[in-house]
Parts: structure tokens; C-alpha cells; sequence
């Protein structure tokens, strides 16, 4: 019975790829094959449910395969199932099947209308494998799918320049989370030298010795945990991205924003709870994060003149709630409030369209010119400091520029004497100077040693800054990507467990985008003009082409779909406590180098046309 | 000083007349998107709006190209265009065909603001309009904020100053701006800064402003007409420009510091106007030629048609089983040629459907009152409901309580389980719920209405309540004699006005009565039947030569477009002969619903047209519950065509529901008296319904509001994308998918000479014509002939000969096809 729990995976997976198949023309066909997955998984559920209940509902873990096993090093796929996992089951599975019979009329006739079926199924894939995932490796991959599929159906309208624009402001607020969790199975692979599954967490003996034993390291996955979900649930410092997010069709902002995707957050937390639960500052410190957000949300949501963000930020300001519950253990409390707050925010959004017409009604009878409200019972000083702040968001989505982008942006743009030649003669030089090392290394003095990693990390590092920041050459921008992922194999190379094999893995699918990406553009420039200074919306007219580069795209930043992705983790593997440094410059690298390549994606194939001047979007649209 | 301050004050003024001209969303009224530019020749403002905005103002080239390849173009229509321009045929179908046009030059508007990024390297709007917008959209706020904006009494910039002077936070990063606000820098001053060259301001704050002309329309809009919110704001789009200013200065000087050099400077000018003529190009006369030809290519077809029609007998011998008189809507057209099939002996009517008679309407209990005439139209009256009923329903997912901290707790544990058996049954079962709108609840049956007035009764605001008797019998004769209904009345008239139902749907007023200023015409239909039946009101009738027989009752009605269904206003006792009729008159009636209902779902992908009326017709209806349902009806698409004459004319014609059907007996109106009513009436509401839908489609991003699907509610007043956008204007896509962009071709039935002086008396309705905004034909009633009017005369117009299909059996035609269909005459 437990290998049912594949089939809860292996469905929505199975009608993603018909979806690709399907004729485009064809609505009914593509609506029915997405309903008859999700519905059918809805039943499935309800009725995996009953059976597990009256089994003694007992904790499933089932250990599915090793996609990379080496001596001290098991990569593997599990799968899990508690009430954790049912809930959210049950929960996801019932939203979905309402908005995918929903969007089946909703979305006649609309441009797009395969590709937001097709996503949503990429969507509801990344939930399963998150809330099925019995490690964090697992988790992981539904984590980075989610990612996507967010992106994607924020960017749905991508001839327009809006909704790319905060498409890609979402997706750097989750890359950050992302981060978070490669850190997390880093720090836990240390701890337990060994990808733990969450079934061997349960035993709390064992949870509370290696943490006692290495608090601060314990500290750090807790915090780290805490990113990650709290970039995922709009909670603070993270929180400006998620009313920026309801830019594509109605349905999607319902199932993403209002409910699923926003309070995967509150799962991750619920799920790693081990891994937190006895360490009291952190418990308090995720209370006071869901306190802030609560108030922060409340009073941001109180001055909003749109509905969609109204509805956002009140269930943002729940989900501060939740995050309280959760950190005072309250865990199956925070359950039904997760589900009582996901529906009752999907079905405002989902009807928020008729606002317009019932409060005219309502003010056409009972109008009252200005109500009063608390904050006129307030000092005017304190009145207005606050309102002004609230209608600025507090300018927490200023900060996320300041405090972000903006360093990274005067970085790369500063330094002037990284010209492409030089990177490529430095990354050519490292090269040869590694190799060397490598073979004669025990010459070498230890204290050199020990700072080779960190130097050549930094040195990808601002590789990457680069390809980020470059703001002409698409060729030179997806070039430095790449080389900034072999400064990192050139860094790790140092380490004394390393393999060859790892890097094999590592870069096989990074050098494999890489090239299909560069053959791509080449082509593309046969007959356009492409540059990174504009969006230039080539997606419309080159579907195909967009295609290919996007999956190259996600290749390049590893993604889940060349091997380059387990690659990431077994260097991460290499990484010692103590090389915080090298720590430090891998993992931000990481984060830039998937911002440039959506990047890169965006500005070619996303945003209006630029050559269209009659008829195009005007850019405030 | 003075002079530039003038000259400021002129700027301003042309701005507005540029900007969207679309009112909040509860008073939504179909009008010209480009009325601005309509005291020019049609094909002369398309080209100077397309070049000034960089806007499309005709289908692509390309588009032109299909249509001719599929025939919609029809070639020798073409070539007749050619001919009357004296073109070379051969070197002009070259053109036309083969020729590849350069891209497009850019726009005028925007060239020198994008020097901000070109020269000084920065995304100034970026950073300005998300503030902007956030802090004009909670000023203006009618009702989605929970904690208003803080004393709005003193005006938009005065409240501003009043929270930067007393907050310990502010709006600008830098003191520079607030200062220039709390000091209360003019526009000319904070111009200086930003552009600092006179010459320039125009090309600047035109560029500015059209970056987001739904913002900027929306101000200019409640500048002029405070009333049209409920809670009133007051604002002037000179507040909006200072505002946006001073933002943009706080951005420069973030970056600059706060010596910066204003943008004119370095700007060379090239032609100093923004709005200059323009002459034409081998491109838009193409684009001209193509247009005319696929204008032509379908009237010719509908002239054809009633040229070929199967003649009725011109006097009708007896007295019809009843009348009824509609609403001249595109979607009336269909009932009426039913309700005809139902019932030979029938007659029916088209008016626009206020039935003249101009007034506000206050429901029972409401603190408002809504205009039911024609936009153009300022009324002096106002009838009033009385009953004591209250009709709402509550739903707490709007209420605000909700969204609270710890209200928004308490709820997502009660309701938020509650919220999903609410989903579930509106995917499988849709009920009329709070997200529902009716126009049948636009005023209750059961509640009596002060049609008359008495003792001179007045409202505060000056408004007469009712009518008086004079009042009255003017209006009613008026009525009667323009439709051509002096004599021969049945013993039952029905006066049918019109409204629609829809269910989440921010556009809920766009498909009620076009002639009641988008309200739903039940109202105006009770009370022309209570002046009718009102006995000294015939009296006063018959002294001007009209009779009415004592045994005719007028009955009110109320037509939902989208559902289908009728309500019946009966506030007279009818005899016991008429009970029976209406009895049987109701049967007709509801057959013809049904049919009608079936036809119209030839449209409509949910259904399956092929299925019997009776299924259909419920599904039409499940269509207005559903929440999901983006189209429960296509509102006026493809309305292309306006005919004001008998209804011989066009009886036993098929004009797909595209037609707007006036009634008039030009034997009545010897001196074009009643025409010129009924072209007062009928060009602005026609001509302005036509035109939304023609630039809707041909530029659904900038004239359009895009689709629905993303669309964000803004204050009550306006939608946007996402959060950050700009309010969008106009149409969405998914009511303007069927509709062929062809102007209005105004078909009169009178002899030109008549019409010629009829349509010169009001010049803003000759502008229409004059100008080519509205093709106009007569049709001669004694030669049998078609003259057309251009360049301020009318000629005698060659009809190509085309075939018109004849057809037996129009079911079956319509259960073929979801397409627009050609010109039938049916046997």
C-alpha cells in the first residue's frame, strides 16, 4: 500500500507531459486531461485517507532510490506521509481541482491557455514532491519546481512589461529561499554525515545529542530553515513580493497566492520541526518574526485601495499567526488554520471581481461619507507617521533593492577592469594553477592552502557579479555563468575528499546548457537583434527557440533536470564547517548565477517587442 | 508671469481633451474613444492619433491582407474604392498587396522624456509611478481601503501638505521636494526645475501624462465632475502633475544630488506642437483604402439586401394582436424578428430605450440617484420609488472584517471551512448570490412610482419630482409620432425596455441600456406606460389630433439580454379582454425568449446549439450565475449598422443582431422634425457604442483594457493589472473578440433633401456625419434608390450587384456556425 504514495507523484507528472503533447487549439482536451489528474488525484487522496486512518495511521517513510551513492555519500529520493503531509494533501488537492473546473471556462479563448494549464500541473508537481519528500534532498527538488512554476505564471502576460518585471522580483526573493535550503543540507550533512530522512528526525534522542553537541551548527539549519520559509511565505524581511505576485489570470493568484504556495512555508517549518524544536532562542525568534509580520501586514493591508492586495496581505498577516502557532508548538492548531485561511482567501480572490459591483450597491443604500476608524482616535503625528509608512510598505520593497540588488549592481558595473578577456585569461590561469596544485599540493604551504578555496570562490563569485550586471552582450553574460560554475569546481577541487567524478557531475549538465544556449543565440542573432539592455520580447515570435533556451536557462543555474543538480549538492558535500568563506562565496554565487540566467532568459524572449511600436502595451499597463 | 501662466493653463486644457474620457466604473457610458479628434475627417484623425500616440487605429496591414484573402474584402468593392479615389488600379493593388511597409516610426509622445534613461541613464518612471499611483488611488478610494486616506477635506495637495508638515515620515527621500510642496511651489516653478525650457513644457507633461493616461484620465474626469463618486474627492490633474514633479525631482535628486540640469536643455526641438497635422503617407492612405473597402464589402451586402427583401404589403389592413415597442439595442433586434415569427399579426418597434422620457431615478431608501436617459441629456426631473422593501444581500467574504488581524483569525476558523463547500457549489452549483447583479433588481415591481407630479413638488437639489400633465402628453406624442404609431393601436402596448445580469463581472453596466446611460431601462418602460394610461394625458392627446382608444392599455416591461427573461410592469387594472390577451401574449413571448436564447448561443462555446431551446435557455441563465463565466453575454459586438424607417424596411431580413433598429414613418414628419429627435438621440448612443467597439479591437492594449483574467479592482473606480499598473481604459478583450471593427452606417428612410437639412441643424450631430464618423445612407421611399451623403451632400450611390442567400430554415444555419454571418433573407 505504501507504494501508492509514488502514484500521488507520478500522476500529476504523467499528465504534465500528455499536456505538452496536446494540440493547442484543442481547450476541452487540455482542461479534461488536467481535471482527470487533479480530480483524480483528489479522490485518490480522499481515498488513501480512509484506508491509512483505519490502519492505524501510522507514519509512512518509503525509501525510493539512490540517484548518486558513493562511500560516505547517498543521494537518494524518499517519500513520507503524516498528517503533516494529509492535510496538505487534502488541502492542495481540493483547491486545485476547484481552479483547474474554474479556469476551464475562465480562461476560453485566452492566449496562453495550454501553457497556464501546463504550468499549473508543473505547480502541482513541485506541491507533491513537497509535502510526499521524506528528506531534504527531496524537498528540494519540489521546492526548486515551485520556484519555476511561480515564475512562469506571474510572467503568464509576458507582453507586458510589468508582470515580467515583478516576475523576476519574485523569483530572486525565492532564490534566496532556495539558497537557504541548499545551506540546510550542507549544514545537516555535516551534522549527520549522512542526507538524513525526516523519519530518523522523529527520534528525538538522537535529534537532541548532535545538536547539543553542535549548537551553533544547529543554529545555523534553524536559521537557514527560517529563510527559506519565510522568503516562501511573505514574512519578514521577505514579505513585498507577495502582492507584486497577483499579476497573472485571476485562478492562479488564488491557488498561489491566497492559499498553496504561500503557506509552504508554514510546511517546511512544520516538517523540519526536529530539527528546531529544541532550541528556545530560535522558537522565540520565529514567534517575534510572525508577530511583526502580523502587525506589519495588518496595517500595510488596512491602507490598500486595490483587492488583490488587500486580500494578500491579510493573509499574510495570518500566516504571521501561524508562523506564532508553529514556534509555540501548537502544530495541529496551525493546521486548521492553514486550511481555514487558504480557503477563505482563494475564494475572495476568486471573487473579488465582484467588489466593484457590491459596495456600490452597498454605498448606494447606506452610505456613510467617512467611517471612522481607530487610527482617527490617534495623535495625528502618530496617524500620519504610520499611514504615510504603511502606504510605502515601509519601504521594505525599496530595502530589498537598496540592501540587494543595488550593491550587486554598483559591483559589477565598478569594476571596470573585468573586461571578458581578462575573466577568461584569469579563469584559464586558475585553471592550470589548480591542476597544478593538484598534483603538487603537498608542497604547498598549508595557510595557502587553506585560502585557495575562498580565493577562487570569491573569484567565481565576481565572475558572476559580472555576467549579472552586464548589460550588452548576451553571449559574454551567458559565457561568464558558466565560468563562474567552474571557479567554484576549481575551488573545491582543494578539498581532500575530492573526486573527479563529482565534478563530471557537476559540470556535465552545466557545460551541456551552456553550449545548446550559446548555439541558440547564435542563431537567434542570424535574424535579430539581441541585447540585454531591453526587454525584447522575442518569445512570442520564436515559441520554439524560447523553449529550448529557457530549459538551458535552468540547466545553466541547476535546476532539477540534468544531473548538474545532485552535482551542486555533492560539492556542497565538500565543504567543511570551518570554510565559511568558501561557504559564503559558493552559496551567493549560487543565487546570482540563477538570477542571471532567468535573466538572460527574460530580456530575450520575455516583455513587449520592442520593435513593436503601434499596438504594444504601454509600459505602465 | 502672466502670460506663461496662460499659457500653462492652455497646456493643461489640450491635455485633457487628449486624455481617456471613460468615467468610473458604476457610471461606465459608451462614447467615441477618439471623440477628441473627431472635428477632423475620420481617416485624418486615425492618421494623426496613430502617429502622435503611437497607437493602431485600423486592423495591421496584414490583417487587411487575410481578410481580403478570405473574402471579407470583397475585390470589386475594392476596386470600386480605388475608382472613387481615382487611383491607378494596377499600381494601387501593388501597393496594397505587395508592398513592404518600413517599421513604424516612433511616437511623438515620449520623445523627450526618454532622454531620462537615454541621457541621464535613469528609469525615472520606475521609481514615480508606483508612489504615484498608490497615493492618488488611496485619495480617491471609494470603499476597498479600510483606513482612509487622512483629511481629504481641503484637496488633494492642501491634505498632502497637511501629513508631510505633521508625519515624521514622508513621501520624498529628500527635503528638497517636501519643501517645495509645504511651500507651495507653483507648476510653473517645479517646470522650471524639471524642464527648465518654456518651449518644452507642452512635449514634456504630454509625455508624462501619456505614460499613464488612465491615472491621469480618471482625474481629469472627477476634476470636471466631482459627482460621479460617491464619496466626492476633490482633485484637479494640475495636483496630479505637481505631485508627480515633485516625485520626480526627489528621484533626480537621489541620484543627482540636487544640482542637476532640467531636461529641456539639451533637448533640440524639432516641431514645437504635440498635437500638429500631420500629412498623409503611402501607409495610412493603404491602410484607408483597406478600411473603406472592407466597410463597404458588408454594406453593401445589407443594402443589397433590402433592396431584394420580400415586399410586404405597405398598408396593414387590420389591427395588429399587439405592440411592442423596444430599445433600438443591436440586441433587440433578434427578439423582434422572433416575436414576429411567433406571431404574424404582431407589430414591433425600436426607440431608444429612455422612451423619452429624461430623468434621475431614486430608488426606495437610497442616499443617490442614478440618470436614466442618454449621456448628452441633463435632466430637470426625478422620479422616486416607494415601498419598504430592502433588497441586498450580505456576504461576509466582502466584509472588511475579514481582513483584520484578529477579526481576519476568528474568521478563517468559522468561515474559512465555510468558503470551501461556498466553492464547491460555485463550480456545481451556481446560485444568484452577492456576486450576482440584476437589472431586475434595478427597481421593484411591487413599489409605486412618482410619475406625476403634484403641487410642483421640488427636491432640495432643484428637481422636479414627476412630471405634469403638459409634461407628460408632450413627451408621450413625441414618442408615438417618431415611431410612427398615430393609429391602428392594439388593444395591448408593451413598452420593452432593457437590461442584463452577470455575475462577477467589474463591467456589470456596460450591458444595460445604452439610451439609459448604461442603467437598466425598466424604469423609463413603467413610467411612459403609466403616462399613457393615464387618462388626462389622452385627453390632451386628442386635442393634438392623436387618438388612442379607450380599450388600449399599456403595459411596462423589462427584458434581461442576458438571461432572456421578462418582467411585466402592469400599474393599471387591465379589462377583463386584456387579462386574457396578456395571458396569451406572455406565451409569445417566452417562445421567442427561448428561441432568441438559442440563437444568441451560437456564440457561446459552453453550449452545444444544436440542443432543443428549452436546455438552452437554461443554460444561458446558468451562464449569468457562474462565476467563472467571462461572456455570460456579448453585450453590443459586432452592432455595425443603424436603421431608422418602417420596420417593412428590414422585416424579413437577417441581420445577425447587428443592427440598431429605429422605427419612423417619414410620412409623418414631412419637415424632418421627428428625425432630427431621433438623430440627436440615436448618433451619439450609436455612434459612440460603435466606435468603443472599433477602437477596443483595433488596439485592445492601448484604446482596450486587455483581458479581464488579471484584472485587480482599484477604490471601486477603476481596474488595473496587478498592483502597480496604470488604470486601464476601454473595452476588455473579452467583449470586443467578435466584433469587426467597421464604422456605423446610419440608414435613413426619407428623401435626401429632408434629411440633408434635418441632420445641419444641430452641429454636433452633423460633425458625426461631416466628418465620416458615421456613414450615412438614405433611402428614397418614392425611387427606391440609395443616396449617400459625403463631403456635405448626397449622391445617388451605385450599388454593386451581389447575391443576397435566401433561406428557409435559419436553424439550421445557426447551429452551423459561431462566426459572424452574411445577409440572409428568409422566406
Amino acid at each position: 500500500m505504501e507504494n501508492v504514495l509514488k502514484i500521488f507523484i507520478i500522476l500529476p507528472i504523467i499528465a504534465f507531459l500528455i499536456s505538452l503533447i496536446l494540440p493547442k487549439k484543442n481547450e476541452t482536451l487540455i482542461a479534461r486531461n488536467t481535471q482527470f489528474a487533479v480530480i483524480g488525484h483528489f479522490l485518490l487522496s480522499i481515498g488513501f485517507t480512509v484506508y491509512w486512518a483505519f490502519h492505524g495511521a501510522e507514519v509512512i517513510n518509503l525509501k525510493e532510490f539512490s540517484i548518486y551513492k558513493s562511500t560516505d555519500y547517498d543521494f537518494f529520493i524518499d517519500f513520507y506521509f503524516d498528517y503533516i503531509t494529509l492535510t496538505f494533501l487534502i488541502l492542495g488537492s481540493f483547491i486545485t481541482s476547484i481552479i483547474t473546473i474554474f479556469s476551464s471556462n475562465y480562461l476560453h479563448r485566452e492566449e496562453g491557455y495550454k501553457r497556464f494549464f501546463s504550468t499549473l500541473l508543473v505547480f502541482y508537481v513541485g506541491y507533491n514532491i513537497i509535502i510526499f519528500s521524506g528528506n531534504i534532498e527531496t524537498l528540494f527538488v519540489g521546492w526548486e519546481v515551485l520556484g519555476i512554476s511561480s515564475f512562469l505564471l506571474i510572467s503568464f502576460y509576458r507582453d507586458r512589461y510589468i508582470p515580467v518585471k515583478n516576475a523576476l522580483k519574485v523569483f530572486s526573493i525565492y532564490r534566496i529561499g532556495d539558497v537557504g535550503i541548499i545551506l540546510v543540507m550542507w549544514l545537516s550533512h555535516h551534522l549527520w554525515n549522512e542526507n538524513i530522512s525526516f523519519f530518523k528526525l522523529n527520534n528525538a534522542h538522537l535529534v537532541h545529542e548532535h545538536i547539543n553537541s553542535n549548537s551553533l551548527v544547529g543554529l545555523g539549519i534553524a536559521m537557514m530553515i527560517f529563510i527559506s520559509a519565510a522568503a516562501k511565505s511573505a514574512q519578514l524581511p521577505f514579505s513585498s513580493w507577495l502582492p507584486r505576485a497577483m499579476e497573472g489570470p485571476t485562478p492562479s493568484s488564488a491557488v498561489f497566492y491566497g492559499s498553496l504556495s504561500v503557506h509552504i512555508g508554514a510546511f517546511l517549518l512544520l516538517r523540519t520541526e526536529p530539527f528546531w524544536k529544541f532550541q528556545i532562542g530560535f522558537r522565540v525568534f520565529l514567534f517575534l518574526i510572525g508577530l511583526l509580520t502580523s502587525i506589519y501586514a495588518t496595517l500595510v493591508g488596512r491602507v490598500q485601495s486595490s483587492i488583490k492586495s488587500q486580500i494578500a496581505y491579510a493573509s499574510m498577516s495570518q500566516i504571521g499567526i501561524i508562523f506564532m502557532e508553529i514556534a509555540l508548538g501548537w502544530n495541529t492548531f496551525a493546521l486548521v488554520h492553514i486550511v481555514g485561511n487558504a480557503c477563505l482567501r482563494s475564494y475572495q480572490l476568486l471573487i473579488s471581481p465582484s467588489v466593484v459591483s457590491y459596495r456600490i450597491r452597498e454605498q448606494f443604500y447606506e452610505f456613510v461619507p467617512r467611517l471612522k476608524t481607530i487610527e482617527d482616535t490617534w495623535p495625528k503625528r502618530v496617524e500620519y507617521t504610520i499611514y504615510i509608512l504603511s502606504l510605502k510598505e515601509w519601504n521594505l520593497d525599496f530595502a530589498h533593492y537598496f540592501f540587494l540588488w543595488k550593491p550587486l549592481k554598483s559591483m559589477g558595473q565598478n569594476w571596470k577592469m573585468m573586461r571578458f578577456k581578462f575573466i577568461f585569461v584569469l579563469v584559464g590561469l586558475s585553471l592550470i594553477f589548480g591542476i597544478t596544485t593538484l598534483f603538487f599540493g603537498s608542497h604547498i604551504h598549508p595557510l595557502f592552502k587553506s585560502a585557495f578555496p575562498a580565493f577562487f570562490a570569491m573569484v567565481g563569485f565576481m565572475i558572476v557579479i559580472k555576467a549579472f550586471t552586464e548589460r550588452d552582450s548576451v553571449r559574454k553574460s551567458w559565457s561568464l555563468i558558466m565560468l563562474n560554475h567552474i571557479s567554484i569546481a576549481i575551488a573545491i577541487s582543494f578539498s581532500e575528499h575530492f573526486s573527479w567524478l563529482h565534478h563530471v557531475w557537476y559540470l556535465s549538465g552545466i557545460i551541456v546548457s551552456w553550449s545548446i544556449g550559446l548555439i541558440t543565440i547564435n542563431r537567434l542573432r542570424k535574424t535579430e537583434w539581441v541585447s540585454l539592455n531591453q526587454f525584447s520580447g522575442l518569445g512570442q515570435k520564436h515559441p520554439k527557440t524560447a523553449i529550448v533556451f529557457f530549459l538551458c536557462s535552468l540547466g545553466l543555474s541547476g535546476f532539477p533536470i540534468t544531473p548538474s543538480f545532485i552535482g551542486e549538492d555533492l560539492i556542497f558535500s565538500h565543504i567543511e564547517y570551518d570554510q565559511v568563506g568558501l561557504a559564503f562565496f559558493t552559496s551567493l554565487s549560487l543565487i546570482v548565477n540563477g538570477l542571471a540566467s532567468i535573466r538572460i532568459y527574460s530580456r530575450i524572449f520575455l516583455g513587449p517587442n520592442s520593435k513593436l511600436i503601434r499596438g504594444a502595451a504601454r509600459r505602465s499597463a | 508671469m502672466e502670460n506663461s501662466d496662460q499659457e500653462i493653463s492652455s497646456i493643461l486644457t489640450k491635455i485633457k481633451r487628449y486624455l481617456p474620457n471613460q468615467a468610473p466604473l458604476k457610471d461606465f457610458v459608451f462614447l467615441n474613444t477618439l471623440a477628441c479628434f473627431q472635428d477632423r475627417k475620420f481617416h485624418q484623425a486615425m492618421h494623426e492619433a496613430s502617429s502622435i500616440f503611437g497607437v493602431r487605429t485600423y486592423y495591421t496591414i496584414e490583417d487587411f491582407r487575410r481578410l481580403f484573402k478570405e473574402g471579407q474584402i470583397k475585390s470589386e468593392i475594392l476596386e470600386k474604392v480605388l475608382s472613387n479615389r481615382n487611383l491607378n488600379i494596377e499600381e494601387w493593388n501593388k501597393i496594397l498587396f505587395e508592398h513592404i511597409f518600413a517599421s513604424d516610426a516612433p511616437a511623438r509622445i515620449g520623445r523627450l522624456r526618454k532622454n531620462w534613461k537615454e541621457r541621464y541613464k535613469i528609469d525615472i518612471d520606475s521609481t514615480v509611478h508606483p508612489t504615484l499611483f498608490r497615493i492618488i488611488g488611496s485619495y480617491l478610494d471609494q470603499g476597498i481601503s479600510i483606513w482612509n486616506f487622512p483629511g481629504i477635506q481641503n484637496g488633494f495637495l492642501n491634505s498632502l501638505r497637511e501629513m508631510e508638515r505633521t508625519s515624521l515620515s514622508s513621501f520624498f527621500n529628500d527635503e528638497r521636494a517636501k519643501d517645495l510642496l509645504l511651500s507651495g511651489a507653483s507648476l510653473e516653478d517645479l517646470l522650471k526645475i524639471v524642464v527648465g525650457t518654456p518651449e518644452h513644457y507642452e512635449q514634456y507633461l504630454f509625455d508624462q501624462q501619456f505614460a499613464h493616461p488612465g491615472w491621469s484620465g480618471i482625474v481629469a474626469i472627477i476634476e470636471a465632475n466631482p459627482k460621479t463618486l460617491l464619496d466626492t474627492r476633490e482633485i484637479t490633474l494640475e495636483d496630479l502633475i505637481c505631485l508627480e514633479l515633485l516625485l520626480e525631482i526627489d528621484t533626480l535628486d537621489q541620484v543627482y544630488g540636487s544640482v542637476w540640469a532640467p531636461i529641456g536643455i539639451s533637448y533640440e526641438t524639432k516641431s514645437k506642437g504635440v498635437i500638429e497635422p500631420i500629412g498623409d503617407n503611402t501607409e495610412s492612405i493603404t491602410l484607408s483604402i483597406f478600411q473603406e473597402a472592407y466597410e463597404w464589402s458588408y454594406y453593401e451586402e445589407v443594402l443589397n439586401g433590402i433592396l431584394k427583401r420580400e415586399k410586404f404589403p405597405e398598408e396593414h389592413p387590420s389591427i395588429p394582436s399587439f405592440q411592442g415597442v423596444f430599445c433600438i439595442d443591436d440586441r433587440e433586434c433578434s427578439i423582434r424578428r422572433q416575436l414576429e415569427k411567433q406571431d404574424a399579426n404582431c407589430e414591433t418597434y425600436g426607440t431608444p430605450g429612455h422612451f423619452n422620457v429624461e430623468f434621475y431615478f431614486q430608488p426606495n431608501n437610497s442616499k443617490f440617484y442614478t440618470k436614466v436617459c442618454p449621456a448628452p441629456i441633463t435632466p430637470k426631473f426625478i422620479i422616486q420609488e416607494k415601498n419598504d422593501k430592502k433588497r441586498e444581500r450580505k456576504d461576509f467574504h466582502f466584509s472588511k472584517f475579514s481582513l483584520g488581524l484578529l477579526s481576519g483569525f476568528i474568521m478563517s476558523f468559522v468561515y474559512g471551512f465555510f468558503s470551501a463547500f461556498k466553492m464547491l457549489f460555485t463550480i456545481f452549483r451556481p446560485m444568484q448570490s452577492a456576486t450576482f447583479v440584476t437589472s431586475m433588481n434595478h427597481m421593484d415591481p411591487s413599489s409605486t412610482l412618482t410619475v406625476l407630479n403634484e403641487n410642483n413638488a421640488v427636491t432640495p437639489e432643484g428637481l422636479q419630482i414627476g412630471f405634469t400633465v403638459d409634461e407628460m402628453a408632450t413627451r408621450l406624442y413625441d414618442l408615438l409620432m417618431s415611431i410612427g404609431l398615430n393609429d391602428h393601436f392594439a388593444s395591448l402596448v408593451y413598452f420593452v425596455g432593457h437590461g442584463s445580469s452577470s455575475s462577477n463581472n467589474p463591467y456589470y453596466t456596460t450591458m444595460d441600456c445604452g439610451a439609459c446611460s448604461c442603467k437598466p431601462g425598466s424604469v423609463n418602460a413603467r413610467v411612459i406606460s403609466w403616462i399613457a394610461n393615464h387618462p388626462p394625458v389622452r385627453e390632451k392627446l386628442r386635442e393634438r389630433g392623436l387618438h388612442i382608444p379607450d380599450s388600449t392599455q399599456f403595459i411596462g416591461a423589462l427584458h434581461d439580454t442576458g438571461r432572456d427573461e421578462i418582467a411585466y410592469y402592469i400599474d393599471v387594472a387591465l379589462t377583463v379582454e386584456n387579462l386574457e390577451k396578456h395571458k396569451e401574449v406572455t406565451q409569445t413571448f417566452n417562445k421567442a425568449l427561448m428561441l432568441n436564447a438559442k440563437e444568441r448561443s451560437r456564440r457561446f462555446f459552453s453550449i452545444d446549439t444544436s440542443k432543443s431551446a428549452e436546455k438552452i435557455h437554461k443554460q444561458v441563465k446558468f451562464r449569468t450565475v457562474s462565476l467563472f463565466e467571462t461572456r455570460p453575454e456579448l453585450d453590443h459586438a459586432t452592432a455595425t449598422l443603424c436603421i431608422v424607417g418602417r420596420r417593412d424596411l428590414t422585416r424579413g431580413l437577417f441581420l445577425d443582431r447587428r443592427a440598431f433598429l429605429n422605427s419612423y414613418n417619414y410620412q409623418l414628419d414631412s419637415d424632418g422634425k421627428f428625425l432630427q429627435g431621433i438623430l440627436n438621440a440615436a448618433s451619439p448612443v450609436c455612434g459612440g457604442i460603435n466606435l468603443n467597439y472599433y477602437f477596443s479591437k483595433v488596439d485592445n492594449q492601448n484604446f482596450g483594457a486587455g483581458t479581464k483574467l488579471a484584472h485587480n479592482v482599484i477604490g471601486l473606480y477603476g481596474v488595473s493589472n496587478g498592483i502597480d499598473g496604470d488604470l486601464r481604459f476601454g473595452l476588455p478583450k473579452q467583449m470586443i473578440e467578435l466584433h469587426d471593427p467597421l464604422r456605423l452606417l446610419m440608414i435613413v428612410e426619407h428623401f435626401p433633401e429632408v434629411v440633408l437639412n434635418t441632420i445641419k441643424v444641430n452641429p454636433c450631430t452633423y460633425e458625426w456625419y461631416e466628418n465620416n464618423w458615421i456613414h450615412l445612407v438614405v433611402f428614397h421611399p418614392e425611387e427606391h434608390r440609395f443616396y449617400r451623403f459625403n463631403e456635405g451632400q448626397f449622391s445617388h450611390l451605385e450599388l454593386t450587384e451581389l447575391e443576397i442567400p435566401v433561406i428557409a430554415d435559419l436553424t439550421a444555419v445557426i447551429e452551423k456556425t459561431d462566426k459572424n454571418l452574411p445577409v440572409y433573407i428568409l422566406k
